[in-house]
């Protein structure tokens, strides 16, 4: 039941003097409570916990965390061969964050 | 949602499974707090990926298994009483009580509802007038606002038959008791991610300089898994206990602001007791003093309901990372999802049940080597 789920918003309305928002979820659409992130926009990714956007997803911390690991692997490479390189040197900067 | 997807990428999760294979030169044990990631660490098969002693030890962060007895108990005869309609998220109907559980109770003619939100509970109780509606609230952090912000809502439209039967309980008081049990063999934390997205990363530099523990807040996908696996290595393997964030697209540091405000408007801090470990100070919420009026545990007297634990399931060993679900002597003979003799084996998130989905039986538990060489051959996704 801790399970929170990322989608897209693609509607923002309000029920009841409260914020709502359809949430996409991989083709599955569901209302959801806005009001804990009043200033979402329509196309932006959420998490969605029963019933409620409690964060949003940041694209471009996304897309760093998957660059530094794409990085780690070619630096790991060039440090003396990925999987054989060895603990004790530590790592290279810049892999660790 | 291409971006998504990426964070299960095998290949990059080789690559990331290589560099902890390197980074590791000694054995340790880390334990993830939140029972989505023991979920997920099994289903993928990560914890057996890793550097032989590299041990990850499953946490208390299933608010399902730690829902105190009394607690469940106390459902029950809510739910029991005539004209209550008892709203829950599905997962709690299986959790057993001292002798029947919700589903149980519900086959006997009681009105007990599986929602998915605590505000379908407040629709249902609007549609209710003259019924009480009760919605179990259970959960961490993550869960907390939606119930905070159903009961503000009862509160704000004067929906009077409504109230929650609250049992919230907190991560970071659980991380200090782990950390304070003389038999705790944890040295870095995994902290919960979506947790933080709500309460912020503020709570745990503190905790991972008091304990001398890192503490890496980490996402739920195989990727951000690895990641916040080989942070705390690096960590450790440097001698450095600190706070990082290894899940920065979901959690800023300051976490949700207007979720935290709620928070603290519609609850209070109390003492909590967690199933199977006991009574932890100040690690679980209850309803403030403006919203007392909607504590079901006054509106209906149950307060006084105190029960015992059966002495055969051993959850809350399992809950501290003592031993591993299958050392129970019950495990997959008389105890399976089917039927669950504690909270560990109801829900999906708890340990025991996501060994018993994913994993072999008769498995022996990962054991430090006395060598502690990383054991490179099994380093390939
Ligand atoms: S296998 Fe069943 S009885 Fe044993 S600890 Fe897990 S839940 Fe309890």
């Amino acid at each position: 039941m801790c399970l929170a789920v990322p989608g897209q918003v693609v509607a923002i309305g309000e029920r009841n003097g409260t914020p709502m928002g359809e949430v996409d979820f991989g083709g599955v659409r569901k209302d959801v409570c806005l009001q804990y992130l009043p200033d979402t926009a329509v196309g932006e990714y959420v998490i969605v916990h029963v019933g409620f956007a409690i964060q949003r997803l940041d694209e471009q911390s996304a897309r760093e965390t998957l660059a530094t690991i794409a990085r780690m692997g070619l630096l790991a490479e060039e440090f003396g061969g990925g999987p054989a390189m060895q603990p004790a040197t530590g790592e290279p900067e810049g892999v660790n964050r | 949602m291409k971006y998504l997807e990426e964070f299960s990428d095998p290949e990059l999760a080789g690559r990331l499974l290589d560099q902890i294979h390197a980074v590791t030169t000694r054995p340790w044990a880390i334990m993830e707090v939140c029972g989505g990631q023991t979920h997920s660490l099994i289903r993928h098969g990560i914890d057996q990926l890793l550097p032989a002693g590299v041990e990850m030890i499953h946490g208390p962060g299933c608010p399902v298994c730690v829902t105190p007895l009394e607690i469940i108990d106390r459902a029950l005869e809510i739910a029991s009483r005539p004209g209550v309609i008892f709203c829950s998220f599905g997962d709690m109907l299986r959790v057993p009580g001292s002798d029947r559980d919700l589903f149980r109770v519900k086959s006997t003619g009681a009105d007990v509802r599986v929602v998915y939100s605590p505000l379908d509970a407040l629709t249902i109780a609007r549609q209710n007038p003259d019924r009480q509606v009760v919605f179990f609230g259970i959960g961490f952090e993550t869960t907390a606002p939606a119930n905070a912000m159903t009961v503000y809502q009862a509160k704000r439209c004067g929906v009077r038959n409504f109230s929650l039967l609250v049992s919230h309980v907190l991560v970071p008081p659980a991380i200090a008791a782990i950390m304070e049990s003389p038999s705790c063999r944890v040295q870095g934390f995994l902290a919960a991610g979506h947790v933080c997205s709500v309460m912020g990363t503020g709570q745990y530099p503190d905790l991972a300089r008091r304990y001398r523990v890192p503490i890496v807040v980490t996402g739920f996908e195989p990727l951000d898994l690895l990641e916040g696996i080989r942070q705390t290595v690096t960590q450790l393997e440097e001698g450095r206990h600190e706070l990082a964030n290894a899940y920065p697209r979901a959690v800023p540091a300051a976490g949700n602001p207007a979720a935290i405000a709620m928070l603290r408007d519609v609850f209070t801090v109390t003492d909590r007791a967690w199933r199977g470990i006991g009574v932890i100070p100040d690690s679980g919420w209850r309803l403030s003093a403006a919203y007392a009026e909607f504590d079901a545990e006054t509106r209906f007297a149950v307060g006084d309901i105190h029960t015992a634990e059966s002495s055969v399931c051993r959850s809350g060993e399992v809950l501290q990372g003592l031993i591993k679900p299958h050392e129970c002597a019950a495990f997959g003979r008389r105890c399976t999802p089917r039927t669950p003799l504690g909270a560990t084996m109801v829900s999906a998130e708890g340990a025991c049940a996501a060994y018993y989905l994913y994993r072999r039986l008769g498995q022996p538990a990962p054991t430090a080597p006395t060598d502690a060489r990383p054991a490179r051959e099994v380093a390939r996704a």
